[in-house]
Formats: structure tokens, sequence, C-alpha cells
């Protein structure tokens, strides 16, 4: 169905069901209740659960594939949500024609930026598409003042042009059938949950790119790109010229990125320069190598796991801290408390990073590896070798 | 005029002479071997004739046009394979996909985003895979993961590869470095093999005196980056000058 075989199908269908379900599975605990601080239901936090799952899964393309590893993919990110809001002062407060062009400008810019980079693998390429971005984000910082606002980020003002604007529109909405902030929340016994437009439409959104990403993944294309990063040197004598390939990849994965950063701005119609800093980039590597890079699902887990992280344990204060282990003598509890206050609240990153080393030291094919092989415990010796079998004809998977 | 005609190359490395003054003919549809003893120049030799190294002086013309400067997907677009010392293939590809590889590549590329079963034309492709790997015996690994094959069957796979291109020059580099001696019989065998089936040129650089004299019509031997002699097997076995400088006492 859909040109998917069986399995692809399914993995489709899990992923467009958890992002379905999204607003229940991510509010497990009754809202009173001490755990409610666990819960990640809340529209802000589930949009950006799948605006930065496409932002993997199109930085995947291009690293899990051809394994050109793009340290500059924030540039393209911040470039789209320039340009949405660009579109917000211009036009009005639709975000159709704003998420367009924003996949078209980070493409053009993906293609002069692929073009230069893509003359130079390994680190050389990864330090010129840094170089790039560091560049892009001086540029929006400073330079470019008139166009990105500069430090203050751009913004929608009153006395913007917005040529097509009607009295009504006051914030980002779709053909004026719904506004993106607009939020149903049902009250269920002691659970609450939000349901908001602006994240079903970014949910929808990233089941079909991650769905286009199934595609090449399995097609020629794809099967070509991974054969670059297999192996330079044969496709060098294989009598075909592979930068047409890696270029396309790396457009591609520039667009993925161009739309994400469009719909960061069209729910929340700001744009700043720090969108495109090195940190940003940085950040997408993670998500990628973290999930499981080169697999399909690897990037959408890996995009969950750090912005739960970095939403949810940085939300943990010290009073909190001392609730949780009150039961202790007080001693103890002063000294339990300040060796975990380290890892959370603003110092989430030393929990992630002490995973991340994790992760990369025990299963260097991510949390996707990790739950393979739980899987294989699961069903037992026989079925084990056959488990083994699969992963090593499909190591991309 | 042989198919390929290397003209007085000089290459020079700082106050070394890699090359001087190499005159080299291959003819067509004939198996060529040159040989010759450590830092004799047969790498620096191979790496000219597949336009990595761009020589001081001389030319090198393959069917009438010179393969100087071009990069290499555009000499094996000329149709001149290389089969490297250690095999390069694909490794985190299957067998089969490996061999699909380079008949995209001489068909007419790969940017497509349908399913790669799913249209005549890759259905094609892979029945044109799977013969090539018929014919190499290798049939029932298709669906393996290459990288775990051993160093004979990767070498097979390897050659194949170069092969479903259908090139007219094949030019090997010690296609027998470090293998047990039956996968060496057993790529001597497919050589042969190629050789008689086929309307092809081989080259090959080879240090195994065994494979050169099993599938040679002709030896150039390179002594200091010049030839010293050029000869059919036979002669070369009993030339006095190549006892002295290469074959030593064994001979």
């Amino acid at each position: 169905m859909l040109g998917l075989n069986k399995h692809d199908m399914k993995m489709l269908l899990i992923v467009a069901a958890l992002a379905m379900l999204a607003p229940f599975l991510l509010n497990p605990f009754p809202t009173d209740s001490a755990m409610a601080q666990f819960n990640a239901g809340y529209p802000d936090l589930m949009q950006r659960f799948v605006i930065f799952g496409i932002f993997a899964i199109g930085f995947n393309i291009l690293f899990g594939l051809t394994g050109y590893l793009s340290f500059g993919h924030a540039a393209f990110l911040g470039v789209g949500s320039y340009s949405t809001v660009w579109m917000f002062k211009l036009l009005d407060y639709n975000i159709v024609p704003g998420i367009i062009l924003s996949v078209i400008v980070a493409g053009l810019f993906a293609v002069v930026i692929g073009y230069v980079s893509l003359r130079r693998s390994g680190i050389y390429f990864s330090i010129l598409t840094l170089a790039f971005a560091q560049m892009s984000f001086n540029l929006a910082y400073s330079v470019l003042t008139p166009i990105t606002n500069g430090e203050t980020g751009l913004q929608v003002y009153t006395s913007d042009p917005q040529y097509l604007i009607d009295d009504w529109e006051t914030v980002p909405h779709l053909f004026g059938l719904v506004e993106m902030r607009s939020t149903y929340t049902m009250e269920l016994g002691a659970w609450s949950f939000d349901f908001n437009a602006g994240y079903y439409l970014c949910a929808v959104l990233m089941v079909l790119m991650f769905y286009l990403s199934i595609r090449i993944f399995r097609s020629p294309f794809g099967m070509m790109l991974r054969a670059v990063k297999s192996n330079q040197t044969r496709m060098n004598y294989t009598g075909l010229n592979a930068k047409p390939y890696t270029l396309a990849a790396f457009v591609i994965s520039g667009m993925y990125a161009g739309l994400a950063g469009g719909l960061l701005a069209s729910m929340d119609p700001l744009a700043g320069a720090e969108r495109m800093q090195w940190t940003a980039s940085g950040e997408v590597v993670l998500m990628t190598i973290l999930g499981g890079a080169g697999t399909l699902i690897g990037p959408v887990v890996g995009a969950g796991f750090i912005k739960y992280f970095e939403n949810i344990f940085s939300k943990i204060n010290e009073n909190v801290l001392h609730e949780w282990f009150g039961f202790l003598p007080d001693g103890l509890e002063n000294a339990v408390v300040w060796v975990v206050e380290h890892f959370v609240g603003s110092g989430w990153h030393l929990t992630l990073g002490v995973l991340f080393m994790m992760v990369v030291i025990f299963l260097p094919g991510g949390l996707v590896e990790g739950g393979q092989r739980i899987m294989r415990m699961l069903r037992g010796k026989k079925s084990d070798n056959d488990a083994e079998k699969t992963t090593q004809s499909t190591p991309a998977e | 005029m042989g198919i390929l005609e290397v003209k007085n190359v000089n290459k020079r490395f700082g106050g070394l002479q890699a090359l001087g003054d190499v005159n080299l003919s291959v003819e067509e549809n004939s198996v060529h071997a040159i040989i010759g003893p450590n830092g004799a120049g047969k790498s620096t030799l191979l790496n000219v004739l597949i336009g990595k190294l761009i020589p001081d002086t001389g030319s090198v013309m393959f069917d009438g046009q010179s393969v100087l400067g071009r990069k290499p997907f555009e000499i094996c677009q000329m149709g001149i394979s290389r089969v490297f010392q250690t095999p390069e293939i694909f490794g985190d590809l299957t067998v089969l996909e490996n061999m699909m590889i380079p008949i995209f590549a001489k068909r007419d590329g790969a940017f497509r985003m349908h399913a790669v079963e799913s249209t005549a034309n890759e259905k094609e492709i892979i029945e044109q895979a799977e013969h090539m790997l018929e014919s190499l015996n290798m049939a029932d690994q298709r669906h393996d993961h290459s990288a775990s094959m051993s160093r004979g069957n990767k070498r097979r796979l390897e050659i194949g590869m170069c092969l479903s291109q259908n090139p007219r020059l094949l030019l090997l580099d010690e296609p027998t470095a470090g293998m047990a001696r039956a996968d060496t019989n057993n790529t001597i065998d497919l050589l042969k093999q190629i050789k008689d089936e086929r309307d092809i040129t081989i080259a090959i650089i080879e240090h195994d005196m065994h494979v050169v004299f099993s599938l040679a019509e002709r030896i150039t031997v390179l002594a200091q980056g010049s030839p010293l002699v050029e000869d059919t097997p036979d002669k070369i076995r009993g030339h006095p000058k190549v006892r002295e400088a290469y074959l030593g006492e064994s001979a």
C-alpha cells in the first residue's frame, strides 16, 4: 500500500498513531498529582516535538544516508522562520504562503551552501557547513538588521503593510478556518488533555514527511546515497558522478529544515538569530545520533527525547527535589538533593550528556538499537538468531 | 596500435624518478601483465593510467583519447574499470545491491523515488544483477551483507561489479594480494573464464608469479621506473636481464 512494504507500512501507522494520540499519551498523570510535572502534553511542547521531529528526519536523509555530517543545518531552520515571518508582515496571518516560501528559500540556500561545501568530504565538509551557518547567524544578528531586525528578532508590528489583512486576523491561522493557538481542553475525571490546532497541523505534516523519507530510503536514489556513504572510492570508479546525488540529498534535508523553521514561526510569529546558532545545529546532530542515525524512526525518537529533557527536566528545581526526598533524614536529604540538583534544572544538559555518552558507547545504533535488543530478548532465544540475521543484512534499518 | 598507449611518460617525486620514459602498448583483447620488484614504479604507473596522477611529460591514450586530467568517473565511462588491491565494494549494502549500483550507473542513474522493485526498468536491473551473480556462482549469497564475506568472495564480487558495466579494459592491481591459495586459484580461474567469454582487454599488475604466468599473454617488466623488457611469458621466464633484476635465483 502507498508503495510501501508491510514492515514500513506498519512503522508509518505506528508513527501516525503516536502523533495523533500524543495529547493522551503525553499526559498520563492526573493534573493535580505530584507527577503532573512530568506531563508533556501541553500545546507548546507537543508542537516542538513534531517540528523538531521534521527537522531531524530531514537531517537524517543527509547524515544517515550519505554520511555527510552537516554542522550548519540550523541556518536553514532560521531562514525558514524569517521567510514565514516576512510573509506575515507583507501579506497576512495565513500560514500557507509563509510555509511554502520557507521551504523554497531554505532550498535555495541549501543549493548554494551545498554546492560549495560538497567539494570536500569528512571533517572539512562539516567545518564548511559550520562556517556557513555561523556566517548566516552573524548576518542575521547584525549585518542584515533591516531584514532580520537584528538581536531583537523579527516580529510582526501593527505598522507593517500586511496587504491582505482582514480585521479579524490577529494571530496565525490556516485560511481563516482555524487559529494555530486554538486549543480544546478535554476534562476526563482528574485528567485533562489539550487538543491544539497548531499541533495537529504540524503532526500531519510530520507524518507526511516521515512517509516521504521512507520512500527516499527505499528508492533507487536512497540506495545510491547509501552506496556513497559506504565506499566513496568504489563510487568514483563506478562511472557515476556522485555529486548530484549528494547535493540533492543536501537540498532535500535543507528543505525539511526550512519547513521546520517555517512551522516554528507559524506557531509563534517570531524569528530570532539564535535559531541559527551552532548550538542549534549541534542539537539536531545529537537528536539523530541519540535516536539512531540511518534508521527511519530514530530521529523522531531522538527529537522527542531531547525536547522532553529540555522542557521537563529543566523545570525540576531544588524545592521539588526537597519534596521528593523529604522522607530521608535531614543530613542525607541535603546530600542527595545536592548531588541530584546538578543533573536537573539548568543542569539538565549534564544528564543529557551522560545519556548521550552511554548511548554512543553501549548502543552505537542509538535508542532504536536499544529497542531492538529489548524486543529480541523478549522474543526468546530461537528467534534471536533470526533477528540478528535481519539486522545484519539490513544494517541501515 | 594498442587499445592503451603509454608514450614517453615521466613522473618525478622530488628527487625520485618514479617513472622514466615509460612506453607501453596494450593490445586489444589481450592479457597484459606488468611486473617488477618493489619500488619499480608499478603503482605509480597504474595511478597514471587511471588519471589519479598526472605525469610530468608524455601521454596516455585509451582508444585514441587521452585519459590525462579526467575525473575517475569519466575514465570509467570511457570503458576502463578498475579492481583494487584491497577489494573496494559497498560494505554496508547487500551483495545484490552492490551489483545493482554499477548497473544503475551504466544505465540512467538512480534519480527515482519509487520503491526499488516497483517498475519494469528496475526489475530489469535486478534481473541483470542476479544474472551476473549467477555467472559468478554467488546467487545464494545475494541477500548477504557484503562486508561479512571472505576476501576471495569480495574480490569475485568486485570483479563482477566491474564486468557488469561491460568495460573494454579491466585494470587489476594485485588482485590476489593477501589471499589464501584456494582463493587465489579461484580468482585465476575466474579471470581465465572472463578472458574466454568476453571481448575484453585485461591489464594486471601482480607480484605473484604463479598468477602472472597462468594468465598473461604479454609481460612488461618494470625496473627502477623504466620498462626493462616486454615479451611473452616463455621468453620472460628465461630472460637473463629479468632474472638478474627481478626473479633472482629462485627462478
